[in-house]
């Protein structure tokens, strides 16, 4: 399943991530996971929320220089080897990874690693029939650090 | 202490002649050039029309983008075989001006730097170090030509490399130099950094300061720094280049050589002429050039006439230090840029928008120029990879069109404010 990152273009100053947080916590849009990428004077804010279209829509009305991304979220176990098993099948397959970044359910017993890919329909295909489970927008935003994620 | 004392000291009314005559001549030559032909058939104005130095009024100013729509042999007066040397306004595509010479043309140019340097105290035994640009721009090879013309020893360095004209300084016991101001100051953190005093360990006398305005402070700041004397000069390559007005010991002004060129300060908004004293826009006519004589060059260069008479004895009036200018062109490390060039450039490159900003740094003195420019909406695509290739794209598009190279910052859409009306492009934080 295809989830989907939202990214922000802004310049590398105080205040920016603050103008970003102020918008999505008023429309009560809740953040999954965060990184930032810094080039310099400017930099690419990237996003997992729990309803990324409407990020979308609110954060471009606020001003802010928006796009959605297709990414893969890939639910992996939360113990030594869990990440490699997921990162030996992508080199195995030549898939390269442009960005990536991963959060721990608080479960502790699984964590989500969202990928940035070329081919993302294909890597998509490849990981499920290799046993692996993305998730979509719902799943993501569903997962709540006490439930068990299927 | 004059290069030529009948010239520099010439009688007031003498002059006046001299200039009344040139001026009959200079039209007639100017007639034969495509441009003025034309212009005298239409306006119905010949070498006739000038009975005083006044009438002069009577004749259309001419200015850059004159020069631009008849590039390049539009203002020639001579036939082209008679012509020897070219020189750029500036090295850009599209909007360069160009300038042609005679053999003569070079003799007289030669000759007023000569005359411009030895009012300085310039002689031959001097060794003049010429740390300036060759090539198509007329500061290098002006003075080069001008202090040969003197006799000097000299030194065609060129522009840059620091520690080689330390070296050269050092080595051949350099007496004289022509810089850029903003060079000048950069160069003595080199020293510090070689740990050389030039106060103590060069023999530098002189310095002849130009191709970028600067204020009295920071002349007196680069005199204090290197222990020698440093004078102001102002030229333009339209009227030849440098050497159309020099200052002397006194430092109080510059004289510009009124046998050579015919000055008209007027106002810039309603084109009317200023009395003596009040500041406006540099006119000028050339009274001696063949091979593109102009008339009523607007020079957009603001200043104003110094009144009464110089302690130097010398009778051509003297010009306050460049204010600024009526358009708006800037001049960094001594080259001149016009907002507009950028503005091109951006246009042709889809990815971004046309709302810029330029903001002018100097740091250790050492100018910068920052170019700020608006991603555009759609270009984004959530990849910092490709911001860093579309800013590198612009970098290089700008080197090529400005050749010196600016920091481009790549900003959100919509966030560099649009002025009312025109939009403010330059922020300029340098100061002395």
């Amino acid at each position: 399943m295809i989830a989907y990152q939202i990214s922000i273009f802004a310049e590398n100053k105080p205040g920016k991530i603050a103008h970003l947080t102020s918008v999505l916590g008023k429309e009560k849009i809740n953040i999954r996971a965060t990184t930032i990428s810094t080039a310099d004077t400017f930099g690419v804010i990237n996003l997992i929320v729990d309803d990324p279209k409407r990020a979308e829509t609110v954060l471009t009305q606020a001003g802010l220089t928006v796009h959605l991304r297709s990414v893969l979220a890939v639910l992996i176990d939360d113990k030594p080897g869990g990440l490699d098993n997921l990162m030996q099948l992508l080199y195995q397959e030549g898939i390269n990874i442009n960005n990536a970044y991963g959060f721990v359910l608080e479960s502790s017993k699984k964590a989500v690693f969202v990928v940035d890919v070329d081919q993302t329909e294909k890597t998509e295909k490849l990981l499920e029939e290799n046993g692996f489970q993305t998730l979509d927008t719902q799943a993501l935003s569903s997962i709540e650090p006490t439930h068990n994620v299927k | 202490m004059y290069w030529e004392k009948n010239v520099e000291t010439i009688d007031r009314k003498k002059l006046e002649e001299l200039q009344l005559a040139q001026l009959k001549d200079t039209i007639k030559r100017t007639e034969k050039s495509y441009y003025y032909g034309k212009l005298f058939q239409e306006k119905n104005i010949s070498a006739n029309s000038i009975k005083s130095l006044e009438d002069i009024q009577k004749f259309p100013f001419t200015t850059k983008d004159d020069l631009r729509e008849h590039w390049p042999y539009g203002f020639i007066a001579v036939p082209k075989d008679e012509l020897v040397r070219m020189h750029s306004s500036s090295g850009t595509t599209g909007r360069a001006t160009v300038v042609f010479h005679t053999a003569s043309d070079i003799a007289i140019w030669s000759n007023l730097l000569a005359r411009c340097m030895f009012m300085t105290g310039m002689r031959k035994s001097d060794v003049f170090q010429n740390m300036m640009t060759y090539g198509l721009f007329t500061g290098g090879l002006g003075f080069h030509y001008g202090a040969e013309k003197i006799g000097a020893l000299v030194i065609p360095a060129g522009a840059g490399n620091s520690k080689r004209q330390i070296q050269l300084m050092m080595d051949f016991e350099t007496t004289v130099v022509h810089v850029i101001p903003s060079y000048a100051l950069h160069l003595s953190t080199v020293f510090t950094e070689l740990k050389i005093d030039p106060r103590k360990d060069t023999k530098v006398k002189i310095a002849f300061l130009g191709a970028e305005p600067h204020t009295e402070k920071m002349r007196r700041k680069i005199e204090e720094i290197y222990g020698y004397k440093a004078f102001n000069s102002y030229g333009l390559s339209e009227m030849n280049g440098p050497g159309v007005a020099f200052e002397c010991p006194q430092q109080n002004g510059m004289h510009i050589w009124e046998d050579s060129f015919l000055v008209e300060i007027i106002d810039p908004k309603t084109l009317a002429p200023v009395a003596d004293g009040e500041e406006g826009e540099l006119v000028m006519t050339s009274l001696q050039k063949e091979g593109m004589p102009l008339l009523r060059y607007r020079t957009k260069d603001l200043t104003r006439i110094i009144p009464g008479i110089c302690p130097c004895g010398r009778t051509h009036r003297r010009i306050e230090r460049i204010k600024g200018r009526s358009d708006d062109m800037l001049i960094l490390k001594g080259v001149n840029i016009f907002p507009m060039q950028i503005e091109k450039k951006l246009m042709e490159i889809a990815d971004v928008g046309t709302n810029f900003l330029i903001i002018l740094d100097r740091a250790d003195f050492n100018d910068s120029m920052t170019v700020k420019v608006e991603v555009n909406k759609k270009y984004f695509a959530g990849d910092i990879k490709q911001l860093e290739i579309l800013r590198k794209k612009i970098t290089e598009e700008l080197k090529g069109e400005l050749l010196i190279t600016p920091k481009v910052d790549l900003v959100e859409p919509d966030s560099i404010p649009k002025g009312e009306g025109k939009a403010v492009r330059v922020i300029d934080n340098r100061k002395d």
